[in-house]
């Protein structure tokens, strides 16, 4: 206990604990609870049914109330604590309610019927962990297809930038021909031209190729990302150019050498380009937007979007789905965060 | 050669072997007709062409949209009409009363911008700066909070419009800890205040991380012998930090305020899935009336939507080129995207 307390205290190397440290650890547990606080609430929100969800004020855990099988009962009966006009207290399944008189029956022993006011029984609960609300909104929307609208996109995507930001950042960083250098700013100066301001002609030109409702009207204007075509060339001018002149030597053409030489040393650069292009594309939202209007392409983002502004929003079906959106995200965050955070530190991408 | 390979990886290397002999022949013959340095061109030709159809092709486009009228998307059917609709856009009685102009919603997202861009950008860069300066200290478990700041990050803005809607709604968590003080619940999205209020918030909660780790990456380049010779020389912590701290980081912090400044200016997909704009026109945003004009209405008026885009993107301009004034060294610097 002493040395956790030391440890706690220990601060730059000398000295007590003082007020800016009682300070950081406040603030870091503040951050702690805004920060995690809503997404935990949101996943074990998703595990309510829709009864738990309107009750309010809410529970923080996923309670719902008891039920028990009756002899003589086709459904399960739900279970009640009642206090009996004698004051002893009594766990009942009820059977009916009529106005302020409910029927309540011993599971043990349902022969004999208790009639009593409702006021007088309390909702027996336990844990109720509601996976329905998973299972259902495969069965009862379209889950499945805007999961794949997603996957397809992000994931095809994901290879056609890593292919084509490769090729030109191969060019960008190994060839001498003219006019290369104009080309590498051309480039780059596209970080500069966010989507937002161009989408009335885009969505022409997207038109005039009949991608509009088509998941290749997402995926060809994403492709060649300015950030992968500058964090792949700054890793290929990394790679010694003797290696390419020996594999001329050997009479390996320029495309092989990209392929066999070129790709494989760039991996770790390829990976970090892959999971940015991920998040990208898993998180598109204003580009689907305007591109896919028919449900039946939406991405899961388009259906989040859609489905919680329907007037009869169904939260425990909404809240399930926005688990399963965050779910990839938050499990490449579990395991890459840090070549994530070490990627944004050094190249300011996002 | 890799006879060990793992069934699994089979595919994979089929494929890869497949595709590398299927552009090999082609790629050969371009060799042979280019030459070795100019094939280059070829190399760089898939990205050039996407960045050209999809990027540089619409920039040209817009203008022509922006100054020709009509429903039609095809430009030929676009009656030319020269400055009519920027003058549509611009004409005001006064133009500090939106209610006076003829796009009175134009002009009531471009003070909600100015007004969400500011707030939020100075609120956010402040907490960003005392995130990073805690955690740039010697505490249990950094590499932890590092993440827990960060993790919004990467959330969709969809998902993170719903979680907060979630807490934010009537019935919802927030309205009850206010129930169990004895407080009666707020409509915090219905109110126009606090509407205003959430959008700035969501959205600080859901970039901060971001910005914090710029600044703790400049934090941890200043050398620990300026802090350790000044506390020889007894200079007090908040001396240490207005002497040493803050001007050193100043560079970062610069690139911290304008790369916030321009993403803010382009705020839309949180605050679209949080409250829609509204209530009445509170939050909407300047994207949120071009994507309105352009696309959501009955009527699609692309060539007010192209204008409002020139407008925006002018803006965008000008906070760029101060960004490369201010910083002149990092390309990557003056990103106007967040998305490629």
């Amino acid at each position: 206990m002493a040395s956790v307390a030391t440890m706690l205290s220990a601060r730059r190397g000398r000295g007590k604990a003082d007020w800016t440290d009682w300070f950081s650890y406040g603030y870091l547990l503040l951050g702690l609870v805004l920060m995690f606080g809503p997404v935990l609430w949101l996943v074990l929100s998703s595990f309510k049914s829709a009864a738990a969800l309107n009750e309010f004020p809410p529970h923080f855990l996923p309670y719902g109330q008891k039920s028990v099988a009756v002899a003589g009962h086709e459904t399960p009966l739900p279970l009640y604590l009642v206090t009996l006009p004698d004051g002893a207290t009594r766990e009942l399944a009820e059977v009916r309610r009529i106005g302020i008189q409910a029927t309540l029956v011993d599971p043990n022993a349902p022969d004999r019927e208790y009639k009593i006011n409702i006021r007088d029984r309390k909702p027996v609960r336990d844990l109720q962990f509601a996976t329905g609300n998973y299972s259902e909104i495969f069965a009862k929307f379209s889950f499945g297809t805007y999961l794949w609208n997603s996957v397809f996109i992000t994931v095809v995507a994901t290879l056609i930038t890593l292919l084509f930001n490769a090729m030109a950042a191969f060019a960008l960083s190994k060839y001498r021909f003219g006019g290369r250098d104009a080309v590498f700013l051309l480039i780059i100066s596209t970080l500069m031209i966010p989507p937002t301001i161009i989408l009335v002609p885009n969505f022409l030109v997207v038109s005039e190729l009949g991608l509009l409702n088509s998941l290749w009207g997402v995926i060809w204007p994403a492709v060649a990302t300015p950030t992968g075509v500058f964090i792949l060339r700054q890793y290929m001018l990394t790679i010694p150019d003797e290696l390419i002149d020996a594999a001329r030597m050997d009479h390996a053409s320029e495309w092989r050498i990209f392929w066999r030489i070129i790709l494989p040393l760039s991996a770790p650069a390829l990976a970090v380009l892959a999971i940015f292009s991920v998040m990208w594309r898993w998180n598109d939202f204003l580009w689907p937007l305007i591109v896919l209007s028919r449900t039946e392409k939406f991405t899961l983002q388009l259906a989040l979007n859609a489905f919680q502004g329907e007037l009869t929003t169904q939260w425990h079906y909404l809240l399930a789905m926005t688990v399963v959106t965050l779910l990839p995200v938050t499990l490449v965050f579990a395991f890459l965060q840090k070549y994530i955070t070490t990627g944004i530190a050094s190249a300011g991408v996002k | 050669m890799n006879s060990a390979r793992h069934p699994l990886l089979e595919l994979p290397a089929a494929a890869g072997r497949a595709a590398l002999n299927a552009v090999d022949a082609p790629m050969r013959v371009v060799q042979r007709l280019l030459g070795v340095p100019r094939i280059g061109w070829m190399f760089v030709a898939p990205n050039l062409a996407i960045l050209g159809l999809f990027t540089f092709l619409p920039i040209v486009v817009n203008f022509y949209f922006a100054f020709t009228g009509g429903v039609q998307l095809y430009p030929s059917e676009r009656p030319f009409t020269g400055f009519e609709n920027l003058g549509t856009l611009f004409e005001c009685e006064s133009y500090l009363d939106p209610s006076s102009c003829r796009k009175d919603l134009f002009w009531r997202a471009i003070y909600n911008t100015g007004e969400f861009a500011l707030l939020q950008v100075g609120l956010m860069v402040a907490f960003a700066l005392v995130t990073a300066l805690v955690l740039n200290r010697k505490i249990l478990g950094r590499g932890f909070f590092r993440g827990v700041f960060f993790y919004p990050v990467l959330l969709s803005p969809v998902v993170v419009a719903l979680i907060w809607k979630w807490v934010l709604q009537r019935e919802g968590v927030l309205n009850a800890v206010l129930a169990g003080a004895g407080a009666s619940p707020i409509g915090w999205l219905s109110d126009a205040s606090w509407a205003f209020f959430w959008c700035v918030f969501v959205s600080i909660w859901a970039h901060m991380g971001f910005y914090t780790l710029i600044l703790l990456a400049g934090l941890q380049a200043i050398p620990a012998d300026l802090y350790e010779a000044a506390e020889m020389d007894g200079a007090s912590p908040w001396r240490r930090f207005s002497r040493i701290t803050l001007p050193l980081l100043m560079p970062n912090l610069i690139v911290v305020l304008v790369l916030g400044l321009i993403r803010a200016v382009q705020i839309f997909d949180e605050v679209f899935v949080l409250t829609g704009g509204g209530p009445g026109s509170a939050t909407t945003f300047i994207v949120q009336f071009i994507y309105q004009t352009g696309f959501a209405e009955a009527i699609h008026q692309y060539g007010l939507a192209a204008a409002a885009s020139l407008v925006l993107a002018l803006s965008l301009l000008v906070l760029t080129v101060l960004q490369l004034r201010l910083t002149r060294k990092s390309l990557a610097g003056g990103r106007g995207r967040d998305d490629g």
